[in-house]
């Protein structure tokens, strides 16, 4: 599981990123870089800034200080042309709450498809046959193509909010607790989904969660936060099995065990 | 009419609204506000419109106003009266005849020259408000060109009906840029919006927004490769005039269901009428 080292350069290079609320701080100084093909997962409590770095990453909102590089080019100067054109094309964000990810008056095919049209895609056959392929991808039977979102489970919105990402080939995906308000069994399928598919199509993931057996699942690496800090970083299995810092020790004991 | 200003709108008005018509004309699409009036009919009666053609006319012009192609409807009537009683200028039914052209959903058949203004009466000037129904979030999509989101929307249709079912306000895009709502006028028109010598102005009273077509401007309505645009027309000719190629209306003609289809253009239907009539 360690990270793959054959491509040199790291993909996305943070240093130093900052973001404040007015006093509060959101998080501050984080820096890590990101390899190809690698998943870095986010672990910490409510309130320790995961959501805050997960967002001021993917340019929902701007941070205050530090520096983000996508292939050495720098993601914060970039006009919003090019910023939106990079969020629907190289880079995807799955939200927690698939409502806030899907387009929910359109059908399932028109939601998979719509990346693909914001590129540029005018073939309607194209897309639907991707659409369709997506659908097969994430396991929804090919006919709910033409079925509305809100007619499916919570679930398969989660699993089409995947496909609708993925569909452009993305090489960065960002993932907001992914598996929040999902129950077991299905949490269970939908991070077996993702890890195939993080494999396959050798994505770059960082994944925000609470839950440290999607973080076990999931991460290569682990970064823990608290207080918009990271206070512990390391390979995953080396960070839950070995934790240093005294937060980490108490998070990972906390963990119920069945 | 004495006490009101030529064509009922004060100068400064019509200023106002003359320096949001010059810059619209000279972004081909581009909605440009305006601090629309309140005019003395309810709005969804072409407050916009006639706002457009009050800032438009001279004394010497010659209006025509149409509604769905008729200009014997009450809103056309009303409209053309309100302007022969304020501005007393000559009306006419004649497309060839008028300076001045308003319409409520059609574009004449007969071709526009050169030296006319055709002004449309605009409901939601916004083609991609359905789908996205923040203002501020559209006008940015606008500004980055950012328009996957109207492809969606046609890609829905032919999900659910086998083809592109939006049979009017139909989006364009004009000079390869704007998207725009060429206003609920039937796909059929369509094609005349592309390079047409004559000048198109849009108003939206309600929705304070004036945009504008130049002469000649490509306008090219929004289609895929696998489902080309289709300019649609009901498949039978026109009962009065026998005409093939005009738009039809559907007129159910008693309680069994009987349908009578003839032209929407009033004066391109009576003119094609009138000469076999004198033959006769």
């Amino acid at each position: 599981m360690a990270a793959p080292t054959d491509n040199s350069a790291p993909l996305l290079q943070v240093s130093g990123l900052t973001k404040l609320y007015g006093p509060r701080t959101g998080c501050a100084g984080v820096s890590f870089d990101l390899y190809r093909g690698e998943v870095l997962g986010i672990v910490g409590e409510s309130g320790s800034g995961k959501s805050t770095l997960l967002s001021s990453l993917a340019g929902q909102q701007r941070p205050d200080r530090g520096s983000i590089l996508w292939q050495g080019q720098d993601v914060l100067s970039l006009p919003e042309t090019g910023r939106r054109r990079l969020m629907r094309s190289d880079w995807a964000y799955v939200h927690q709450n698939p409502r806030d990810g899907l387009r929910m008056g359109v059908s399932a095919g028109a939601n998979i498809g719509e990346r693909l049209m914001a590129l540029g895609a005018r073939h309607y056959g194209g897309i639907r046959a991707s659409a369709l392929d997506w659908l097969a991808r994430v396991e929804i039977d090919a006919a709910r193509i033409d079925d509305r979102p809100s007619a499916f489970s919570g679930g398969m919105q989660q699993r089409l909010q995947i496909a609708r990402n993925l569909v452009t080939g993305p090489k960065l995906v960002f993932m907001d607790e992914p598996t929040g308000g999902l129950d077991v069994s299905v949490q269970a399928r939908l991070l077996d989904l993702l890890r195939g598919l993080v494999r396959d199509l050798g994505l770059s993931v960082i994944i925000v969660t609470h839950d440290l057996a999607v973080a076990r699942l999931l991460a290569d690496r682990l970064m823990v936060m608290k207080d918009g800090r990271v206070v512990e970083e390391g390979l995953t299995d080396q960070v839950l099995d070995d934790p240093q810092h005294a937060y980490t020790q108490l998070l990972v004991s906390s963990v119920l065990q069945v | 009419m004495s006490g009101y200003n030529f064509a009922y709108l004060d100068e400064q008005t019509k200023r106002m609204l003359r320096r949001a018509l010059l810059k619209a004309l000279a972004i081909p699409g581009y909605q440009v506000p305006f601090a629309s009036r309140e005019m003395p009919m309810p709005y969804g009666w072409g407050t916009g419109g006639v706002q457009v053609t009050a800032a438009c006319l001279t004394p010497q012009d010659r209006l025509k106003v149409i509604d769905q192609g008729a200009d014997d409807t009450t809103n056309a009537v009303s409209i053309r009266r309100f302007f022969e009683r304020t501005a007393g200028v000559a009306t006419t039914t004649s497309t060839a005849e008028a300076t001045v052209i308003q319409t409520r959903h059609r574009i004449p058949e007969q071709p526009l020259q050169e030296g006319q203004i055709l002004v449309y009466q605009v409901p939601i000037p916004e083609p991609l408000r359905f789908l996205e129904p923040r203002e501020t979030e559209t006008r940015r999509m606008h500004e980055l060109e950012d328009y996957g989101l109207m492809h969606v929307k046609l890609y829905e249709d032919i999900a659910r009906h086998g083809e592109i079912a939006t049979a009017y306000a139909y989006p364009v895009k004009v000079g390869g840029r704007y998207v725009m709502d060429p206003s609920p006028i039937p796909k059929f028109d369509n094609p005349k919006l592309n390079g047409n010598p004559a000048i198109q102005l849009f108003g939206a009273g309600r929705e304070c927004r004036i945009y504008a077509l130049p002469p000649y401007t490509e306008v090219v309505p929004l289609d895929f490769e696998d489902h080309p645009f289709r300019p649609g027309r009901a498949d039978h000719s026109c009962a009065l005039c026998g005409a093939q190629e005009s738009y039809l209306d559907e007129l159910i003609t008693d309680d069994r269901g009987t349908r009578l289809y003839c032209c929407s253009d009033t004066d391109f239907c009576a003119s094609r009428q009138a000469p076999s009539a004198t033959e006769a």
